[in-house]
């Protein structure tokens, strides 16, 4: 089985991210896209290990596994704390901090 | 030039005279309410201590032989500065100290007849300060050995004449005419600089004693901007054409400031320049031609005026313009006038001063009134006051005998003395002035202390009758005094030629003119037909006729003319007033539009750019997320678009 299918699926999901970021309006949603643009990279590092014959693309990989963990736990903590304070996910909603 | 000794002996403690009024102008002032007691005796005691100062120099002075009367006092060493070393110090010489006693002496008598005409003022301390300071700078301008030395004098008195004449700075009329005087005198006190610029750059010094020596090494053209300036800083300061309009307005402060002014200090200061620069005015007659141009054009000027007011000080305001303009006639006569006009200014110092303290004295007896139309037959109310002024009076028409007689008529003749047209113009203006003169100012006696008592039928400015009545000793003392000297300084001063002889070491021998247009005796008969024309002329039309209280309108022509001070202030106006005014409105344009909009056009620039930019920050993350998408975009077609095409 050829790597290109890999590649060319990562570059679906990865475009499906980032259509779900601009266009959704659920924070948790967007969110979800963002981990999808994540995951979508992750998966071409791996491929591009895979093709090269090298393992510093899964390292890199990992790496990124760690910070979307990260990124993640601080991300959802702002998100609850939006919904407490203002009873709302939408991402238009918050959007004081303008001209 | 006579050689200038180092002064010695009791004169080198001269500063006294200096430091005295000072110290009295400067307890007074750093003391404020504590010396309001004694303040007045203290401002008079001082005066009189540099009297009698003056005196002891003045006798140490005559001890000396005639050719060492010229000394320098150097005190110390004021602005060593390289190139330029001013040493402060003082000059006594003749000159110098005829000067000093004027000024103490009439300034002294001014002083004591204060005490009475200031006793109703509750700043009457800060007054006697201000007087103090008057005359430590009057005395200052006179002593001074250096241009500079007298810069300081000079500014010093515009000072003091600035503070008394707004003395009451409650009325806006004072207020104004204060700062008039002082803008007026900072025109000639500009040509004063510029004059003592030029000789340093010239000559490298200021001190009179090298200005004088090395006067002759300057190119004539030096010689005449030199004499021209200082003659811009007399006319400035002695109220000469065309600075002469300061001098009347300056009647706003209160009399004793105006006999102080006219009599003792600040307008003698040009005539006094003049004969101290005399070095220089030698070096160039069109200098000396100028100095008598403009002294004859304002002894006119001051006649006709004098004849038109109505304001008792107002006039003898004009009749100072006049005869100080007699003086600068003299004075430019060159060695044929400068002891002629320093003769006149002291029997004018006694004279004038006595008309104004009597004018004064009327003023204190008629509740502050001036206008000589509300007067009239105040000689059986105030007989002191009348019998002084009425010496005064005759003593400036010149009439024979009194000092009037010998100093002007000496100046008249010296003046038909030039020969030529200069002999005929001069001449005939300074006789056809002494019959004005004697016009206005028996115009003037007539209306004040003669006819109908015109005072019964009217009220004062608060409503009530007017109580004329002589004033207190300590005010009629003062003016019998000058009433003395204004019948006798003449006589003292020209017969025998005292003062011209006194003074030669500092002006040098005074010539007699030897091509006079007319013989001597046909000039003094004639001068003294004419002034007597003048005294019938004014009895024949304010004597013998009802005074109107108010003065009628309207007039003829020439009247109108010098109602309006002959158009002195609308050609200020036009002259310089207008012309500054739209100089600084076309700089005030260019400021605010040019230099301002330029900055201002710049700073509206990025701050309306920047209001347009801030608009893209929306607040909505999904378009800052677009717009990184964008940007991502771009980059990675950058970078394929490098990699790809080379």
């Amino acid at each position: 089985m050829s790597p290109t299918y890999y590649l060319l699926l990562s570059a679906i999901l990865f475009a499906i991210g980032t259509i779900g970021v601009l266009v959704r309006r659920n924070a948790i949603v967007v969110f979800m896209c963002i981990e999808l643009m994540l995951n979508s990279v992750n998966l071409t590092l791996v491929t591009f290990a895979r093709i090269n014959g090298s393992l510093n693309g899964q390292v890199m990989a990992f790496f990124v596994m760690v910070v979307a963990a990260a990124e993640v736990v601080v991300g959802l903590a702002i998100i609850m704390s939006i919904f407490r304070t203002r009873r709302s996910a939408s991402v238009d909603d918050s959007n004081l901090l303008k001209y | 030039m006579p050689t200038v000794y180092a002064a010695g002996g009791v004169a080198t403690s001269a500063w006294l005279l200096l430091a005295l009024p000072a110290f009295g102008a400067l307890v007074l002032l750093v003391g404020g309410r504590r010396t309001d007691g004694w303040g007045h005796l203290l401002g008079c005691g001082t005066i009189a201590a540099a009297f009698v100062w003056g005196l002891v120099m003045f006798f140490h002075q005559t001890g000396l032989p005639t050719a060492a009367r010229v000394t320098n006092l150097h005190l110390y060493s004021w602005i060593p500065v390289n190139d330029l070393q001013v040493d402060f110090g003082l000059r006594l010489d003749p000159l110098s100290l005829t000067f000093v006693l004027l000024i103490t002496g009439v300034g002294g008598l001014i002083h004591i007849y204060s005490i009475g005409y200031m006793s109703h003022d509750r700043d009457r301390r800060r007054f006697f300060a201000y007087l103090n300071l008057f005359v430590a700078s009057m005395l200052l301008l006179v002593l001074g050995n250096g241009f500079v030395t007298l810069y300081l004098g000079w500014e010093g008195v515009g000072l003091a004449s600035y503070l008394l004449i707004g003395w009451y700075s409650d009325r806006p009329t004072a207020a104004t005419a204060a700062k008039k005087a002082f803008l007026m005198n900072r025109v000639g006190d500009v040509g004063l600089a510029l004059a003592i610029f030029i000789l340093f750059s010239k000559l490298h010094t200021t001190q009179f004693t090298e200005v004088f020596a090395q006067a002759h090494t300057l190119s004539g053209g030096t010689l005449t901007a030199v004499a021209l300036l200082l003659l811009l800083g007399a006319c400035g300061k002695s109220g000469q054409f065309p600075l002469q309009a300061w001098l009347p307005d300056a009647m706003e402060g209160p009399t004793p400031v105006s006999a102080l002014i006219h009599a003792a200090t600040m307008v003698t200061a040009g005539v006094y320049l003049v004969a101290r620069a005399n070095p220089i005015f030698d070096l160039t007659s069109s200098g000396r031609l100028w100095v008598t141009i403009i002294g004859t054009v304002t002894l006119l000027i001051g006649c006709v005026i004098g004849c038109a007011y109505d304001d008792i000080k107002k006039v003898l305001a004009y009749s100072t313009v006049s005869q100080i303009g007699y003086m600068m006639l003299a004075v430019g006569l060159g060695p044929f006038g400068y002891a002629l006009g320093i003769a006149h200014l002291l029997a004018h110092g006694f004279f004038k001063a006595g008309l104004f303290l009597g004018a004064g004295s009327v003023m204190h007896a008629m509740d502050d009134e001036t206008d000589m139309r509300r007067f009239g037959g105040l000689f059986k109310r105030m007989p002191i006051t009348a019998v002084t002024f009425g010496l005064g009076y005759l003593a400036i028409i010149g009439f024979p005998g009194l000092s009037g007689y010998f100093t002007k008529d000496a100046i008249i003749e010296s003046a038909f003395g030039q020969g030529g047209w200069r002999g005929w113009v001069f001449g005939v203006a300074a006789a056809l002035g002494a019959g004005l003169t004697a016009f206005y100012m028996t115009r003037l006696v007539l209306m004040t202390f003669f006819g109908k008592e015109r005072w019964r039928d009217l009220k004062n400015t608060d409503g009530k009758d007017y109580h004329p009545h002589e004033a207190s000793p300590v005010m009629t003392v003062p003016m019998i005094i000058l009433a003395v000297g204004s019948v006798g300084a003449g006589a003292y001063f020209t017969i025998g030629g005292r003062l011209s002889d006194w003074l030669v070491p500092s002006l040098g021998t005074l010539q007699d003119t030897t091509n006079s247009v007319l013989p001597k005796t046909l000039i003094t008969v004639g001068t003294l037909a004419l002034a007597a024309i003048g005294v019938l002329v004014a009895i024949l039309v304010v004597g013998r006729r009802p005074v109107p209280v108010v003065r009628p309108e309207p007039v003829s022509w020439p009247v109108r003319a010098a109602r309006a001070d002959l158009y002195g202030n609308a050609l200020n106006e036009t002259l310089v007033a207008r012309p500054g005014q739209w100089l600084t409105g076309g700089l005030v344009f260019t400021d605010r539009k040019g230099i301002d909009g330029l900055v201002n056009g710049i700073a509206a620039m990025f701050g309306g750019t920047s209001g347009r930019l801030r608009r893209l920050q929306t607040g909505f993350v999904r378009s800052y997320a677009l717009s990184m998408l964008g940007g991502a975009i771009l980059l990675v077609a950058a970078l394929l678009l490098v990699r790809f095409s080379g």
